[in-house]
């Protein structure tokens, strides 16, 4: 039979906030365990909960962000379990009146074609701490630097039908709430953290089928991967004639597979309700008004910008688009150069080529837009040819300076005198006896391939140097 | 000097009649001979009360003294105190050194007081007679046959009995004031957010308030200036600003409408103690004051919505004690399970297990509609009862009690007649008003406290009020024979 697969994701983003989403301590990662855990994270008696306003703008900016309902008056609940890294035993979150209400999200694939998912809601709420089960001997250790990081926590409609879907909704998810600058998006730090709701039905079927929940998917490989391998699972039991167990499943990145944590039968009554520590937040127009002056450029504004003002197709679009950082560099390298297309391959092919080779985050890239601007200058007018402008892309990569000054160094400048060039024409026809003749016996259509030939060896004796435009001309000239 | 009202013992320590090296010791010594039989501290740190006592007196030296500096107080050990035990009268906490100090606590000590010890109290002050504290019971000095009432009633008798010249409570139904009846005293249980609940052992976080209890309304007003005031780190602290809650208590009180609901005068209220109560309101009456007959008519509902609204709450602030971080752990547990029952089995006592479980039931999928749900919008009525009753009267005042205290043992076998002991203090934290008692009188030689009620943030007319009142009577002045000539 022909499944569908119905996917909804939860996507718990950690908020870019210095302090607790209710305490005042850091949320820098990677401290000495519980160095980052006040009375209030520790759940000490008496210790009250005080909101973090910025964790409530960040909120919002999203909800902005995805055009979504704000809630004008939202609440916090507790919901209620035990848990040693859950040191009140309840977590703060938000039940029946989220921040964030319904909105949606555009997402492209890699055919250029886009979708739009539906969000279901969006809330804030604290993050646990860590258990630490080993190095302890036999026994646990807790850790809760990570207690009351703030949390929003995205719930998508079952709008998503694959795993390439799913991955381009997380990309374009973190795509944005990096340019609203809210969540430094780290899937490797854990600040985006990903439950996939996953079901199938046989194709065209209107009603759903039962779901597995796979719980804290921590990067886009292992969305995809979780995707296949619990497409696979539930297939092979529906096919059987077996029955889907709604249940909690954990992904095993190491064996790549689903396996079963808890069956929602026997899962917790978390017993929400409206947090009495905490009043409810109230914001009001202008508030919202004053955020929204406050968005950004977003990614799809970005990209079809940059189809309309630069030419660009739709993928190459949304690929220089993808961050903020790597937008704003090819700007610069397109106000530097002149040339919208030649800057958007550059950057894409070389630049992003080797960043991706080194692993390095544009941030640390040792090409400036300048620089690589300068270069594409250099193409442009002829100074240089594609090919010996990888060249000088690699030695400017190696931090020899700017274009201009590597050309210089290395004598690397076109050739385009045109008596140079043709005694260097010459001194290859003349060499070429053989070559000469096939082509001269040959037809329109085979010269066109034969011409090739003398190119070559005129670039060979020019290092790579001489105009290729020119020699074509030449040479056309001198063989008929 | 142990007999002394904190206005007098102030005046006394700024005309350098004694120190406050002498007088802490005067009370410390008066805990030592009798609080044996009392059993109102749990926790008494001389050294530390001498040592804040010698740094008073080095302040009012120097004239750089607060209002009640070098004078001694004793805190309920529900307040968190920095390096000294807070128990809550749970078993829980019984090893519990808490790093920090309630706010409350900070602004005492920033005033100077000296803190004497630390009250006994009912278990996470859960509970109507203080028979429900790991440590035992309280007795009451007027007759130690007898309850002191509670949750405060460590505070309610360390007063009476003179083992302190005032006190701090938390009132959370009727905790402050159904004691201070109970024991002959003042208590003021404020607006709800009128006194930051930072560092406050959580009981029902949308009901706790922690107040003043004195012999004297002028006493507890001047509790209240140290007490009250927006604290950021309590997000349900009110930002309405303060006052001093001394200015008013000279006022007259001619012309002021005191509304008497009809619901509290029925059925259910003993008769010698309406008898005290009609004759204290015939005094206001004689004050200036105008009775005028009020009704809440969702009084029926008030103690089935607080035993539902309360124990949800407190059956999941109490989640925190789990014997992982700080407390009462259990031995050798085999697994996370079985570390979680057993130290909650052995930590917490019957009557707290007791709210815990009702709260649980309340909160639960499936019965959260009937029961939390139902039980906040009821709560939204008795709130508006109240309301409508200030559009005709300044203040309402009834009976604190239903009687007076009752033999230790007489109903701690059965739960609903102790609920029913709050039966007219219980609306007030659901309506999150100030409430206060003051001594109104004896029945057989048992105190009787009136109970007068305010509009929000109106804890200075309910002080005038009292004030005005004790101004005219003595009741608040008598002492329990028994234990007022004991040492010093």
């Amino acid at each position: 039979m022909q499944w569908e697969t119905v996917i909804g994701l939860e996507v718990h983003l950690q908020l870019a906030t210095q302090s607790k989403i209710f305490s005042g301590s850091p949320t820098t990662f990677g401290a000495q365990p519980n160095t980052q855990a006040s009375a209030v994270d520790l759940a000490m008696p008496g210790m009250l909960p005080v909101l973090n306003e910025k964790a409530v703008r960040y909120a919002v900016l999203f909800g902005l962000g995805i055009g979504a309902e704000i809630g004008m008056r939202s609440v916090f609940d507790r919901k209620n379990y035990f848990y040693p890294d859950l040191p009140k035993g309840y977590q703060i979150s938000q039940f029946q009146h989220p921040i964030v209400g319904r909105g949606e999200f555009e997402i492209q694939l890699e055919d250029g074609s886009t979708r739009n998912i539906g969000i279901t809601r969006a809330h804030l709420e604290e993050d646990a701490g860590k258990s630490l089960h080993e190095d302890y001997h036999g026994q646990s250790g807790i850790d809760l630097n990570r207690a009351g990081t703030p949390l929003l926590e995205i719930v998508s409609e079952p709008d998503i039908r694959s795993a390439e879907e799913a991955v381009a909704y997380l990309k374009a998810l973190h795509s944005l709430v990096t340019y609203l600058g809210i969540s430094d998006g780290n899937m490797s730090e854990g600040s985006m953290r990903c439950d996939i709701n996953i079901s199938l039905r046989p194709m065209g079927a209107d009603t759903l089928g039962t779901r597995a929940e796979i719980k804290n998917v921590n990067s886009f490989r292992f969305v995809e991967k979780a995707i296949h391998h619990e497409f696979e699972r539930q297939a092979d039991i529906l096919e059987d004639g077996g029955t889907i167990v709604q249940e909690t499943r954990l992904y095993d990145a190491d064996k790549n597979e689903t396996r079963s944590m808890r069956s929602k039968e026997v899962a917790n009554d978390y017993r929400y309700f409206p947090e009495p520590d905490l009043l409810p937040i109230v914001i009001d127009d202008s508030y919202v008004e004053a955020l929204r002056q406050q968005l950004p450029e977003l990614p799809t504004q970005k990209r079809d910008r940059f189809v309309q003002q630069y030419g660009l197709g739709n993928y190459d679009a949304n690929v220089l688009a993808d961050s903020r950082e790597l937008a704003d560099y090819f700007e610069a390298v397109v106000a530097g150069c002149g040339d919208a297309k030649i800057a958007a391959n550059w950057v894409q092919v070389e630049l992003l080529g080797q960043l991706n080779r080194g692993e390095l985050e544009l941030a640390s890239c040792p090409v400036s837009a300048t620089n690589l601007a300068g270069l594409i200058a250099r193409i442009l007018d002829n100074s240089i040819s594609g090919k010996i402008a990888k060249q000088v892309f690699e030695a400017m990569w190696q931090g020899e300076g700017s274009a201009d000054a590597i050309i210089e160094a290395r004598g690397l400048k076109q050739v385009s005198d045109s008596g140079e060039l043709e005694s260097m024409v010459d001194e290859v026809i003349a060499n070429s006896a053989a070559q000469v003749e096939q082509y001269l016996a040959a037809d329109e259509g085979k010269r066109k391939k034969l011409v090739g030939y003398f190119v070559g060896q005129v670039m060979k004796l020019s290092k790579g140097q001489a105009n290729p435009q020119m020699v074509n001309q030449l040479l056309a000239k001198k063989l008929q | 000097m142990h007999d002394r009202t904190v206005a007098q013992l102030m005046a006394g320590l700024r005309d350098k009649s004694f120190s406050s090296a002498e007088l802490t010791r005067c009370f410390l010594d008066r805990i030592g001979a009798l609080d044996e039989q009392l059993n109102s501290f749990i926790s008494v740190d001389e050294e530390a009360a001498l040592a804040a006592a010698t740094a008073a007196d080095a302040r009012l030296a120097a004239s750089d003294a607060g209002a009640l500096t070098g004078i001694p107080i004793a805190h309920k050990d529900i307040f968190c105190t920095d390096g000294m035990r807070t128990s809550c009268g749970s078993r829980m906490l019984d090893n519990f050194i808490p790093p920090y100090d309630a706010t409350l606590i900070k602004r005492f000590n920033a005033e100077g007081a000296v803190t004497l010890g630390k009250t006994n109290m009912d278990e996470f002050a859960m509970g109507s007679s203080n028979e429900s504290s790991y440590y035992g019971p309280v007795r009451n000095p007027w007759d130690t046959n007898l309850v002191p009432g509670g949750s405060s009633g460590g505070s309610a008798a360390a007063v009476a009995a003179l083992l302190a010249p005032a006190a701090t409570g938390t009132d959370t139904g009727g905790s402050i004031r159904q004691p201070a009846a109970f024991c002959g005293i003042t208590g003021l249980k404020p607006t709800y957010g009128r006194v930051s609940r930072l560092g406050m052992v959580a009981f029902a976080s949308s009901l706790d308030q922690a107040g003043p209890m004195a012999h004297s309304a002028q006493d507890c007003a001047l509790l209240l200036n140290a007490m009250a005031g927006h604290d950021p780190l309590d997000s349900t602290s009110s930002p309405e600003p303060t006052e001093d809650y001394t200015a008013q208590l000279a006022r007259q009180i001619d012309g002021l409408r005191i509304g008497l609901p009809k619901e509290y005068f029925g059925e259910g209220l003993d008769n010698a103690t309406a008898g005290q109560i009609d004759a204290a309101l015939k005094e206001l009456e004689a004050l200036g004051a105008t009775l005028v007959e009020v009704s809440l008519p969702n009084s029926h509902l008030t103690i089935p919505t607080y035993y539902v609204i309360a124990p949800a709450e407190a059956s999941t602030n109490l989640s925190r004690f789990d014997g992982v971080r700080y407390g009462h752990r259990c031995a050798d547990p085999v697994d996370l399970h079985d570390l979680y029952t057993r130290t909650r089995e052995e930590g917490f006592g019957d009557e707290v297990k007791r709210r815990i479980l009702v709260g649980t039931y309340a909160l639960s999928a499936g019965y959260y509609d009937a029961y939390y749900k139902k039980a906040q919008q009821v709560r939204r009525l008795i709130k508006q009862d109240f309301m409508h009753c200030f559009e005709q009267v300044d203040i309402i005042a009834g009976p604190t009690t239903p009687g007076p205290a009752f033999a230790l043992g007489a109903k701690s076998d059965d739960p609903v007649s102790m609920y029913l002991e709050d039966v007219y203090t219980l609306a007030v934290n659901l309506a999150g008003l100030p409430g206060m008692s003051v001594p109104a009188g004896f029945v057989d030689d048992k105190p009787v406290g009136l109970q007068l009620i305010g509009r929000h943030f109106d804890e200075s007319r309910l002080l005038n009020v009292a004030h005005q009142y004790q101004q005219a009577t003595d009741w608040h002045l008598r002492r329990p024979a028994s234990i007022a000539g004991g040492a010093a």
